[in-house]
This record gives structure tokens, sequence and C-alpha cells, in this order.
């Protein structure tokens, strides 16, 4: 049975759809939010900024996290920094302007209203977390400062030093503390969601494992809000944490909640090169860094050679032996492309075997240019903690030498499909920030990340969830002693037994690097027919080997990694399938999908708007059979679609 | 307000702080007055008699046992807190960190021989001069150039060359005076940060002043200590029938 | 390159643990701490073992989970960076290496190198923030903020709240971790408005969950993944005082 899906945009002006939206939605007095209970799932930017401001309109909250602190959620990660259409640069940005590159960044593959709204917010966020004491880069007037990010023309990215995603976590962690100790919030954290219960078609629960103890436990409540962040770790090495995961994405999924274009992963460009087989993940190297560094290869074959057998150092090089190319293929933006653009011109250079380090899958990002025009004092100002980073990791002086850099799995713009109140196809079930499909289309912009989860978690959410909960107000406390509870804990119980049963030979890891493997040859930065097929029947056989094969130490009654490894590594088993399936599907080329038989002559993606101007919808059909999709077609009202053009 | 100096941490410590630093001040005040040692004799006995067993010399005392008990007795206090707090398993490899000063890691050891040293001095000095006015007990009786010899309570200097005649004072003393010098190479400078008045300007000068005011304390005692050892027969006849002068 | 690891075992919270001695080989002077970790628990499962439990999880030096003591040092001895970013390079070929959990009883082991830092959130919760409501605020820049002031209050945010200060401090003092908090909101006019009752509230909870007394030693600040200065301890106990002087 096919979705029949109902996005729920607002009709009206575009600038006027939000506003028109807010006005006709429900909302919950304050003596009956107290009656009702929110679990969120996740407390990254997205989960803590709306489980905080949940707790602060009165709502019962219980939020959940894998990690001993909500604080340590991979947000906390995010270097660069944050976009807003403030226009403090006065260099005539706008809302319309940030939305307009924030569709175009996405190669027109996102909701225009979802976007729309995204722009609008975007400088409330940057007035709460000032209001919240984040330490914002600021000018010697006192007033905040700005940079600029790739896929803009403008400087309206605002950061704090290379640790932007970390002072805005902490901002959203601030505001959940509050709450915490003003009782309106209960943290859970070491637990990790497995499934989420289903009654009556509306989302009621969840089951978590307590992962210090092993403990099963059910929660209640009238919604549940998912905050998971994306799956890049499919790939094994990507720029995510370790611990980040796709499953409790995945059992929506499984429960029914359509997922939605599982296969748009961003391939980042400035990412350490991976060194050896015993790597464990790639350490990205901030967008920002590319506001002052230039990319290059050498243009010729003999220098590249000198350079892999150590006889040349880089800074040998004559710069007219050195090849810019994005500076030559993109003149308008030049080191400043969108990250897929930049992503794919790397690719292309070391496919032609430009690549500059032993294995070939490396090129330069020079701060020459950068350091005779501004002074070593200024770099270090502004990218120190990057450059000192960059020598612990790689033992080379990033002043004298250039960086070596490599593109990366970063970030997956595909999740669980939701209508403009950020609710998935499961009533009551929400899905915001990274965890959801909706505003990045096919690509995402830099700084574009920490923007929506924000934007979702204190100013879409909480709105939004009103709609839905006005309708509980009658409801009592959820039981959690109901056949739809004990059938999702045996199901997980169950699980986890079967994987202990297995008793193989493999370790969880050792099956992981293969999944990766298989993810990066066939369902990464360039995708083909063949190869999407290839990996749809080996990911399937290697699925069938984890089942056969696995070796799970332990028990589950105590702190067992292992097994928490285990049965995310089951989810992405299947996940892994999911993208190479929506992979095959969309024939088209656009943003960080890139299917070789689409590019234009020169290389560029290859958009068949005509045919896949749609949000791909998948429908879980069990293990074994093929997901059935849906489509959402995304009707552009008030921006042409057009070839994207970053050379002029 | 009360309370907080003693339910709170950082209360606590400005109580260690407060009465820190004003030994530290009495200290370098008994440095000066025994500075006087080296130029006069006569002079330091006459700061003796100021001091004796009068009201405000008494209520100094007081006050500074007081101190010296207050100090100890928080140290204790805060050294059973952080034992407690380092848990029960330790760690099976520790390092000196980097920066990081050795004295300031071992204050209750330089503490607790700061104090025996102090025991000894009162023994030495306190119990034979101001402890004999209070209780009007007779006065000490000494071997001194070979015959038996009272000592008056106020001849201070008499005292000191009598007890530095011997080597093995000496070295008590100086060993007395170098855990004193560790001692405050770290709590002068830490009496500042505790009260809130440092940062990373001033980390560097507290430091020096620190090191320039514990060496200063060092060099001032030891050296009427040495001195008294080496003219300690000179002083002794010069002292011997030495009578107040107030 | 080889190396001999003296490892702390232990169950669980309850159970008695003990150094267990496991050897690693062929590992590459690129290979990061916790990756030649990941190697040995491997080569445990595989051996049919249960590998050795520990935090981890971005591994690029600012989620904080990581919390292993290395041959006496926090983080290991390099300076100023946290375990997941510690090279084998930094270590002797064929040399020993003595790993133990963080020890301070405010941080129960959990299991093997894991412990509960849970004390650290419950100090943030009984302060550590701003008192704003979502959309209640003014615009962001209605309130100029010198730009030292903001660097400053930058240096202290830089915490990642990893517990490296209360693991390594003699007295298993908590205060750079509090103070970092304290400092960086006290330095933005609007931390100023609640700063009194932060400080009062952050110093009590800290005291209740049994951390130790500061005594300057500048432990903290020397195995800081973050060099975070204890200038701002100076700074928490200015707060501090002045917040009980005005009761």
């Amino acid at each position: 049975m096919a979705y029949k899906l109902d996005a729920k945009t607002p009709a009206g002006e575009l600038a006027q759809k939000w506003s028109n939206h807010k006005a006709a939605i429900k909302v919950v007095s304050p003596a009956n939010k107290r009656k009702l209970d929110i679990i969120v799932v996740g407390t990254g930017l997205g989960g803590a900024s709306a489980a905080a401001s949940l707790g602060e309109l009165g709502y019962n909250v219980k939020i959940f996290c894998i990690s001993d602190s909500p604080r340590r959620a991979h947000s906390i990660a995010a270097q660069g920094g944050i976009n807003a259409a403030k226009n403090y640069q006065n260099d005539n940005d706008s809302v319309y302007r940030l939305f307009y590159d924030t569709i175009k960044g996405g190669d027109y593959r996102a909701r225009e209203a979802n976007v729309y709204r995204l722009a609008e917010v975007s400088n409330l966020i940057i007035d709460q977390c000032v209001a919240q004491g984040v330490p914002f880069a600021r000018e010697y007037g006192g007033l905040l400062a700005n940079r600029s990010f790739g896929g803009a023309q403008v400087s309206r990215t605002f950061y704090a030093r290379g640790q932007t995603g970390q002072q805005l976590l902490l901002g959203a962690y601030a505001a959940l503390n509050k709450e915490i100790a003003a009782g309106s919030v209960k943290s859970y954290p070491r637990h990790e969601m497995l499934d989420v219960v289903i009654e009556n078609g509306e989302a009621c629960g969840i089951i978590a494992r307590n992962l210090v103890t092993g403990e099963i436990e059910r929660h209640g409540a009238h919604a549940v809000v998912i905050a998971t962040g994306g799956y890049g770790n499919v790939f094994f090495l990507s720029t995510n944490a370790m611990a980040s995961n796709g499953s409790a994405a995945f059992q929506c999924y499984r429960k029914g909640a359509g997922f939605a274009n599982p296969c748009f992963t961003q391939i980042h460009p400035t990412c350490i090169p991976v060194h050896g087989t015993q790597q464990s993940k790639l350490t990205l190297m901030s967008e920002s860094l590319r506001n002052d560094g230039r990319i290059w290869v050498p243009k010729k074959m003999e220098d590249v050679e000198a350079i892999r057998k150590g006889t040349k150092k880089p800074s040998d090089i004559a710069e007219a032996d050195r090849d810019y190319y994005l500076e030559r293929r993109y003149p308008a933006f030049g080191n400043l492309v969108p990250r897929d653009v930049a992503s794919r011109a790397a690719k292309e250079r070391c496919d032609a075997g430009y690549g500059v380090n032993e294995t070939g899958l490396a090129v330069f990002l020079d701060f020459k240019t950068a350091i005779e025009r501004l002074g070593k004092e200024t770099i270090k100002q502004r990218y120190g903690n990057l450059f000192d980073m960059y020598e612990e990791i790689t033992d080379v002086n990033p002043y004298e030498q250039p960086m070596q850099i490599f593109p990366a799995v970063h970030y997956t713009m595909g999740g669980i499909w939701v209508d403009y109140n950020l609710m998935t196809t499961i009533p009551g079930l929400y899905a915001i920030g990274e965890a959801n499909f909706s505003d990045h289309g096919a690509n995402r912009l830099g700084a574009s990340a920490l923007m929506q989860g924000l934007a979702d978690g204190y100013f879409v959410l909480p709105y939004t969830i009103g709609d839905y909960l006005a309708k509980k107000i009658q409801a009592p406390k959820v039981s959690t002693d109901t056949p739809a509870f004990d059938e999702a804990e045996k199901g997980v119980r169950a699980r986890i037994e079967r994987l202990f049963a297995i008793k193989g030979n493999q370790s969880v890891d050792d099956i992981h690097k293969r999944l990766g493997l298989i993810m990066w040859d066939n369902v990464g930065m360039a995708r083909t027919k063949e190869s999407l097929e290839k990996a749809i029947v080996e990911i399937q056989a290697l699925r069938k080997e984890f089942y056969a094969d696995l070796k799970l130490v332990g028990c589950n009654e105590s702190f067992n990694v292992e097994l928490e490894k285990a049965l995310r590594l089951e989810d992405f088993l299947e996940l892994g399938e999911l993208m190479a399936r929506d992979a095959l599907n969309r024939e088209e080329s656009c943003g960080g999908h890139f299917r070789s038989e689409h590019q234009t002559e020169d290389g560029e993606a290859l958009r068949h708007d005509d045919k896949f101007a749609y949000a791909a919808v998948w429908e879980y059909k069990g293990i074994d059979n093929a997901p059935e999709m849906t489509i959402e077609q995304l009707d552009y009202e008030f921006v042409h679609r057009a070839q994207r053009n970053y050379k002029d | 307000m009360g309370c907080f100096l003693t339910n709170s941490s950082v209360g606590k410590k400005v109580v260690m702080s407060v009465t820190g630093c004003f030994l530290v001040l009495f200290i370098l005040f008994h440095m000066s007055m025994n500075l006087t040692m080296i130029f006069s004799r006569e002079g330091y006995n006459l700061i003796c008699e100021f001091l004796g067993a009068n009201w405000y010399a008494l209520a100094g005392t007081a006050l500074l046992a007081a101190g010296v008990a207050v100090h100890f007795i928080y140290a204790f206090i805060l050294t059973i807190d952080n034992y407690r707090a380092r848990g029960k398993q330790r760690y099976a490899v520790t390092v000196q960190e980097k920066g990081v000063a050795w004295s300031s890691k071992n204050m209750l050891v330089l503490g607790i021989i700061v104090i025996m040293g102090l025991g000894l001095h009162l023994v030495h000095f306190w119990s034979k001069m101001q402890l004999v006015e209070i209780l009007h007990s007779g006065a000490a009786i000494e071997t001194i150039n070979g015959a038996e010899a009272s000592i008056h309570p106020a001849n201070g200097a008499l005292l000191m060359a009598f007890t530095f005649s011997k080597w093995y004072n000496v070295v008590l003393y100086l060993v007395w005076f170098a855990a004193l010098w560790f001692h405050l190479t770290h709590g002068v400078w830490s009496m500042f940060q505790t009260v809130g008045f440092a940062n990373d300007t001033w980390y560097p000068r507290l430091k020096c002043i620190a090191n320039v005011v514990a060496t200063l304390i060092f060099l001032g005692f030891a050296v009427v200590a040495v001195l008294c050892f080496l003219k300690s027969g000179e002083y002794m006849t010069e002292m011997l029938h030495w009578t107040p002068g107030l | 390159m080889n190396f001999t690891l003296k490892i702390w075992r232990q169950k669980d919270a309850k159970s008695q643990g003990a150094f267990e001695t496991y050897k690693v080989e062929n590992i590459s002077a690129d290979t990061s701490f916790l990756e030649m970790m990941d190697i040995l628990n491997n080569n445990l499962i595989h051996a049919g073992q249960e590998p050795v439990a520990f935090d981890h999880d971005c591994r690029e030096g600012i989620c904080g989970m990581c919390s292993m003591h290395i041959n006496g040092h926090a983080h290991g001895p390099s300076q100023a960076v946290t375990t997941c970013q510690m090279y084998m390079r930094k270590f002797k070929d064929g040399s020993t290496i003595t790993i133990e959990p963080w020890r301070s009883a405010a941080f129960p082991v959990i299991r093997d190198l894991v412990v509960d830092r849970g004390a650290y959130d419950k100090i943030l919760q009984a302060g550590g923030f701003i008192s704003v409501r979502t959309n209640s605020v003014p615009d962001g820049n209605a309130i100029p903020i010198p730009k030292a002031d903001a660097d400053e209050s930058m240096d202290a945010a830089a915490c990642v709240g990893c517990g490296a200060c209360a693991a390594t401090c003699k007295n298993g003092s908590a205060m750079l971790f509090v103070a970092a908090r304290v400092s960086s909101l006290a330095k933005l006019p609007q931390g100023k408005v609640e700063g009194a009752r932060r400080a009062k509230a952050m110093v009590a909870k800290m005291d209740e969950l049994g951390f130790g007394n500061c005594t300057n030693t500048g432990a903290c600040q020397a195995q800081c993944p973050k060099s975070i200065s204890i200038a701002h301890i100076a700074r928490l106990n200015r707060e501090f005082l002045a917040a009980k002087l005005q009761d």
C-alpha cells in the first residue's frame, strides 16, 4: 500500500506561508500541556533545542541519548559556522537570498516552503544563541562578525572560532539543563532507543536499552521526536562520530515511516586523506579553510610522481606548474564552490592520475598565497587550532607545506520523510534535524546543518507539534502495559538474542569495514547502474554473512559496546541496500548524487527535472523484500529551476 | 554569611588564604626583628622587652596562635576532604605535570615540617621568654661559656647566641627555613589566586613576588642563625650581663 | 611498532578491578591511540574475550567523551590534546603503556576504562545556563560585547567537559570545569545578570557531589586538553566571594 503523502504545505505567497500556517494551526493551553508527555530521542542541536523549548512550554519531556551526557552529540563537532540572513555585512543578503542559495545549493530537490521557513527563522537563531551566551566571534566594535562559506556570494556565516557547533550545542545543552533543573525535562543518558511503539497507527512510545545495565525499558508518550542525526557511518569511514548511527530512524522506517531520498549523501571535500587500513574515522578540516586556502594539483605528471616519491616537495612546484582546478573551472565561486562540486572536482583530478599521495587519493589545500598576503599571524589567528590538529595527525606543518585533503562522507541529506509540520507518515512521530530529509535537497550548503537543527528545535517543532497534541488533551497518560509495548519489547529481546546466538567468527568491525568498502566503491561519489546493482547483491550477501558468522562476546545484561555496535550494523546492512536502491532509481545526477551516466559535457551533474523532480519516499516491506516507493512531487512555484552554475 | 567560610570549598580556601597572609606578614615582621641582631644585640633585646607579657603582645600572641591553629586545622580538614574526593582506588602511575611546582602538591607535608620547627622554636625561645613572664616562673638556666647562667626573659640576644652556638640547632633551623621557603613559594601567590586576585598577566608577577618573599624570609632568618653560630662566643660574652633598660 | 599494554579491567561498578597485560603488534606510527585500542579489542574478540570498554566518540578532540589516564597523564603524555588526538608515534616502540580510568570519587567506574561523569551534568544543571526562554530575546547585535571579552569567554567555553581536570587533580577538585562555565558566562553582559546566583549554586553543587578543594596546583591546566587557564578559577573565586559577601 503506497503512502498518501500530504506535505501540508500552506497556501499563499512564499513569504507568508509560515505566518499563515502558524495562525492556522492549533495550540495547547498551558494547563493541558502539563498533561502531555513527549519523548525526544537524541540530544544534538535539534533534540536539545526541541526538548528545552518544549519543556519551557510546559510539556513533560523525556530526553534520551546514547552517550554519557547530552553534550556529546555529534553536532558538537561542527566547526565552521551557522548561516543567517542578518545582512549585518551590508552585502545585500536577505531571507530570500539565503532561501535561494539553499534551494540552488540543494540542486532543486528540496521543498520550497520548508527552505523559505528555514531562511526566515535563521535570524531568530542568532538572536537566541547570543542571548544564551554563545561567544560568537566579534569585531572590534563589539558587534557580530561573519565569514564566507561555500555556495554563497555573501558573508553570512556566524562563527565561534573553529568550534561553532560546540558552542551552539553548549547553548542548547544549557537551555536543556535549565529545563532539567526545573523538572520539565527528564534526561536519560546512556540509553539507546531500539524500537518505536505504535498503537492505533500513532506513535505512543519507545523501547530503550539502558546501555549500562542492559535493561530493556518501556517509555510511553503522546508524541515521539526523532533527532538522532544522519547515517553516514554506513560507510564505516566518515567524518561522523564513532557512535553516530541510523538506527533510531531505521526503526521508524521498519515500523512504517517513509524514508525519503536515502541516496543523498554529502561527501565533504576537505578531509584528511585515508592513511591505512587500521583507520577508524576520517577527520574533517573545516570548510572555512577554503576562504583562504587554494586547492591544486600539479599540472605535470612528472611533478606528481616526484611528489609521491618524495623527491620534490609540494612547495618546490612553481606557480605556473600548479593547476588550481577549482579556480580554473569555476571562476565566479573559485575555491568556494559547494561541497558536492568541490568533491567531484577532486575526484576528477585524482581519477585522471594527479592525486598527490601514495594512494593517488589526495589534492593540496595551500595557504602559501594567503600567508604571503595576510601574514602568518593572521592565518594562525584564523585557523591555528585546525593547523595544529592537522600537524598532530599527519606530522606535516601546514604553514610550510600545503595540506593534503580528499573528500569523505560527511552528512546525509536523506532521512525520514516529514511534512511541513515535521511529522512523519506515522501520526505523533516527528523527525527533526539531520534525521529528516526536508531542507537540503540533494546537497547541503556549509553552515546550514546547524541552522536547520536549531530552526527545527527552537522555532518550528514547538509550534507544529501543538497541532497534533491539541487532539490529545483528553488522552490519559500513555500506558506501557499494552500489547503493543509487549510486542515491541519482545521483538527487541528476540533481536538481541538472535545476535548472541550466531556465534560466528567475524567481529562487528570486520563486517562493517566490508560494508563500508562496498558502499564507498559503488554508492560513493560516482554511481552507475552497474555499481549500484552490484552493491545491492553484495550487501544482501554480506547481510546473510552477518547473520551466519557474527561473533558477539559478552551478554546483554552488562555494559556491552559490541552489542550496541552489532545492533547498529544490523540496521546499516539494510540501510545501505536502501541507499543503493534509491540511487539506482534516481536516474539523474543532482547534488551529492552523481550518476556517471548523467553528466554534462563539462562533467557537471545533469538533472532530469521532467522525471525526477520528486522526493522518493520508501516504505519498508520486510528485510528480504524490495521496499515500495511513493513519490512526493516537488512543485516549484517561486524559483525557476536551472542548471546550477558556479562559473559566472 | 559566616557559614560559607566553613561549609563551602571556596570559603574554606579563603580562610587558608587570609590566615596564611596574616602568618606571612607576621613572619616578615619577625624576620625584620631578627635582622636587628646583626647590627645591635642591645637593640634586639629592646624589642624583646617591648614584646614581653604586656597586653598588646599577649593579644598579638593569642591572635597569632589562633591564626596558626586555624590555618593548621583547616589544612587537615581540606586534606581529608581532598583525600576522600580522590576516591579509594588510586592511580598506579602518577607523574609531575609540566609547569606544576612540587611544593604545590606537598603543602601539607611542608606545613607539618614548619609546625614541627615551630614547636622546637617555641621550646627554644618562647618558653624561655614570654612564657616565663606570663607564668612568673624562674628564668631559664643554661650553661654558657662553661658556667651556669640565668637568662633574663627579655635577653633574646643571649638566648639566640646560645641556641645557635650548637651546630645541630643551626642545621635543624635551616631545614625548617627551607621547608618554609617551599611552602611560601606556593602559598604566597596561591593566596592571591584564592581570593580571586590573579589572572594570566599577573601569574608570572605573583609567582615572582612569592619567590622573592620566600627567599627574603629564608635569607633573613638563615643569615641571623648562621651569624649567631659563627659569633656565638662573642655575642654570649657581650650579652651575658645585660640588664633590661625599660 | 609493538607495545605492552597494562589496562585496568573492571566488570562493573561493584566489582573489584585489576590490571591485565596485553600485547599489540605491528602498529603503524600513524595509528591513533584509540585505533590501537580498536586493534587490541578486535584481537580480543577474535580470541573470544570481552573487549576493553572505553569511552570515545567524535575522535576529533571535541566531544569530550574519551577519558584515559595513560602513563600517569590524563589523556596521555601529549600536551593540549584529548586521548583520541594522540598518535602512536608519541610512544617508544616496545614500551609498556599503563592505561587507567579516571579515578575520582565523583566519577565511579562503570566498566574497565569507562566512568560515570554525570556529576558534571549535575553541576551545570545547578546553574550553568542563562535563563532565557526561546524567542524572548533581543537582536543579536543589540548588546555590543568588546572583542576581548568575547574572546576570553570563548577561551573558557572551549571546555569539552571530559573530566581530565578533576581526574588529574590530586584533590579531585572540579574547579577548572566549574570555573570555565562560570567565567565564560561572567565575561558576557547577558551572563552577568544572574552571575551571583550561578556561582553560588554551581560551587554548592560541586561541593555536594563530593569533589575536593582546589589547592591551586595548576595540574588541571597542565592536563586540560583545551589548555583552559586557572585564571578562570580566580574569576570563579571572585564571583563567588562577591556573591557571598552580598548575602
